[in-house]
């Protein structure tokens, strides 16, 4: 058996080595970006196709259907048009993953369910959503809720002043007056105070092993407190209820019936997906740990949410993230039943009036790249700080 | 939803063309000689609207027939003196100008309407205006309106990406009136949601109105209101650079101008070429070459309106009294007439 020294020098060479040729590939594909935009630019000038971004301080000159901040089409901007189709999106885009995670949640463990039916139930929902199209979904619901609803005269009431037909849901919008700062405190100080009382009964169960319930008090706090205040002080309210006007109804809250439809095809969708990422999730938790919990007394539900999905959660981040991400992505759907995200207002619209495509579109991948990253960073570092520290 | 597949599939490809081209094409290729290419590939590619009634439409054999088409056939019989050799592609309002700038068609023919920012940052030419349009609005007569200005809160369905959606706008605020607009990527989208009653009114160019009504499921039952808000010269578009092709296209349109001028139509063209008259004679390439000065033969007129038809022909075989839209020469007519329509001297 021969030793065989420690070879220094050849080592450190080809780690120069590495560099250098890494180092090369970097100057080589930035310097092939480069070339590239540059002759775009050029070819651009030539053929001349007005480029680069002035067209932002444009009037924008369309009406949006659903805007979330000021907008109006005479005098706002491209810029301004921009930031509503933005906001639309990440609305749908932020309730679709709220509401898809909740039933996804419950989907998946229904699939686990020791009841046939109900395990069979979730086994079907689950493979008939996850295999039709997305598109042939929302069509479908989008058709099948305006063909639902009544139209303009025979609007139904909802009990409390709202009214719904296929225009949209219309709901009485509240309108606090002069003390709504104190208002909007009171909510803070509520959310305050249930930060609080959550880290002293997490301390409390950590001491003495006693669970403190706090789901239902913390809803009461937040609900309540703001509206003991209003009603103590007596703050008016003044609710501005939707009438029917001549074609369409005036005043209240509107949402719209694309808005729907959107959001629950990609909640009803994504759920399909997200159900199969808990089941997964709950499957990888060793069976010891439910056995151990049946030993302990622990009844079926209780093990459930304290010891398997607790520990299920960090095989459930990663792939509920790309869900979170589909979720976002699959929003641009909007285009094909006339809701105005991003890509509805910025690609459609913008695009055509201005032209000016090249420029629209890279704004528009970079603005949904930005918006995955940070929902990835997200959900990276909850990962992180809720791993149980066994890998 | 097919339908709607493919026009995402024809956006994304003409997209992604126009994109490789300006990425990988080198600096000049745009402004080769649209002509040459024509004649090379022995055929013309038309870029036209696939579901306009009237304008540009393949009937149920697959034949494109229409008012914009016919002048796609006329530029084909003046090359080739075949009417059929044209490649007719579809396009949305969304993708008719990125297939031209990316050389994917040679010539738009598609009611685009003629306006500054098109002609000065889209890098495209106008020719010459073939119709005089304006924006008018359809509702329901079940509505009890008579007029535009009575459409305060109304909804409106309208196509994304056009001069409609900013007109509807503009009309709106000016008699402060109360706008709620329901966009669609396509007009068959915008006319299916008026039909389904989601919006009170249909808004496009006043020739596309009643080429929709004749789609919905009771034609009958909707009225356009007299209203006119804009002015929508449509007119046929070429890529710039090439001025060239750029007057081809726009001599082929004045000849067919020019020949109803004359009274040369399809029938008696043949007799008309022993016509003493000097002006028929310079149209049909009797005497002087001035089909040379286009690149093409000097019987290119004669070749026009045997094969397509004058532009009277073309209209009321389309769109007027021959069809079933019966929409009146109105501003139209020729300018002898009391219309805008005004032959430019073949001279």
């Amino acid at each position: 058996m021969t030793t065989t020294a420690i070879d220094h020098s050849s080592r450190a060479r080809r780690r120069i080595g590495n560099i250098a040729l890494q180092t090369g590939l970097v100057v080589v594909v930035a310097g092939l970006i480069y070339a590239a935009g540059e002759n775009a630019a050029r070819n651009l000038q030539a053929a001349h196709i007005a480029s680069g971004f002035g067209f932002w301080n444009n009037t924008a000159g369309f009406d949006i259907s659903q805007t979330l901040i000021e907008y109006s089409s005479g005098t706002s901007t491209f810029g301004r048009a921009f930031w509503v189709g933005l906001l639309n999106t990440l609305l749908v885009a932020g309730l679709g993953i709220m509401f898809a995670t909740a039933l996804g949640f419950v989907i998946g463990l229904a699939r686990l369910s020791k009841n046939w039916l109900v395990s069979r139930l979730a086994g079907c929902y689950v493979e008939t959503i996850r295999n039709v199209p997305l598109l042939l979904q929302l069509l479908f619901w989008y058709n099948a809720v305006l063909k639902a609803l009544p139209e303009m005269h025979g609007s139904v009431s909802i009990p409390g002043g709202g009214l719904l037909n296929n225009r949209g849901l219309f709901l009485p919008r509240p309108q606090f007056a002069a003390s709504s700062p104190y208002v909007t405190m009171t909510l803070l100080l509520a959310v305050a105070i249930v930060v609080g009382l959550r880290i002293w009964a997490k301390r409390r169960q950590n001491r003495t092993g006693e669970q403190v319930p706090v789901l239902w008090p913390a809803l009461g706090l937040i609900l309540g407190l703001p509206l003991a205040f209003i009603f103590l002080t007596d703050v008016p309210i003044r609710f501005d209820y939707p009438v029917l006007g001549r074609f369409n109804v005036l005043g209240g809250l509107e949402i719209l019936p694309e808005f729907a439809a959107l959001l629950l095809a990609l909640t009803i969708y994504t759920a399909a997906f997200i159900a199969e990422v808990v089941r997964a999730g709950v499957l990888s938790v060793p069976h010891g740990q439910t056995e151990a919990a049946q030993a302990l007394g622990l009844r079926p539900r209780t093990t459930l949410r304290l010891i398997i999905v607790p520990q299920a959660m960090r095989v459930i981040i990663p792939p509920l993230t790309g869900q979170y991400l589909n979720l976002t992505k699959n929003s641009s759907l909007a285009v094909a039943i006339g809701y105005p995200d991003l890509v509805q207002v910025f690609t459609g619209s913008v695009l055509n009036i201005t032209g000016q495509a090249v420029e629209v579109i890279a704004i528009t991948m970079a603005v949904y790249l930005f918006i995955s990253l940070v929902t990835s960073l997200l959900m990276n570092l909850y990962g992180y700080a809720i791993s149980v520290g066994e890998r | 939803m097919s339908e709607f597949m493919s026009h995402v599939m024809k956006r994304v490809a003409t997209a992604f063309a126009l994109a490789i081209a300006l990425v990988f094409c080198a600096q000049g290729a745009f402004a080769q000689a649209t002509l040459k290419a024509v004649q090379d590939r022995g055929q013309l590619v038309c870029g036209a609207n696939g579901t306009l009634a009237g304008f540009g439409m393949p009937d149920p054999q697959g034949n494109w027939t229409g008012f914009d088409v016919d002048l796609c056939k006329a530029i084909a019989a003046a090359i080739f003196n075949d009417p059929s050799k044209v490649k007719y592609v579809p396009l949305t309002a969304a993708n008719r100008f990125t297939a031209l700038q990316s050389g994917e068609i040679d010539v738009l023919s598609r009611n685009t309407t003629w306006t500054m920012s098109r002609d000065t940052t889209l890098g495209v030419d106008f020719a010459a205006v073939a119709y005089y349009d304006g924006q008018g609005f359809m509702v329901r007569k079940s509505l009890k309106v008579n007029s535009a200005l009575e459409l305060n809160g109304a909804s409106v369905c309208v196509q994304q990406g056009t001069t409609t959606e900013l007109n509807l706008a503009d009309y709106f605020s000016a008699n402060h009136m109360d706008l709620k607009s329901v966009t669609f990527a396509t007009a068959d989208e915008a006319v299916k949601a008026y039909d389904t009653s989601r919006c009170d009114s249909y808004t496009t160019d006043s020739s596309g109105l009643y080429a929709e009504r004749l789609r919905l499921s009771d034609p009958s039952a909707n009225i356009v209101l007299p209203e006119i808000i804009s002015k929508e010269p449509l007119s046929p578009a070429v890529r710039q650079g090439d001025d060239a092709w750029e007057d081809l296209v726009r001599w082929v349109h004045y000849a067919m101008v020019d020949a109803e001028e004359m009274g040369v139509n399809q029938n008696n063209v043949d007799d008309m070429l022993k016509s003493p008259a000097p002006d028929v004679r310079r149209l049909l390439g009797v005497q002087d070459q001035f089909g040379q000065s286009l690149g093409l033969s000097n019987d290119w007129a004669y070749r026009i309106i045997k094969k397509v038809g004058n532009y009277g022909e073309s209209f009321e075989r389309n769109i007027g009294q021959g069809s079933p839209l019966k929409i009146a020469r109105g501003l139209n007519a020729l300018w002898t007439k009391g219309g805008l329509q005004y032959g430019l001297p073949i001279r």
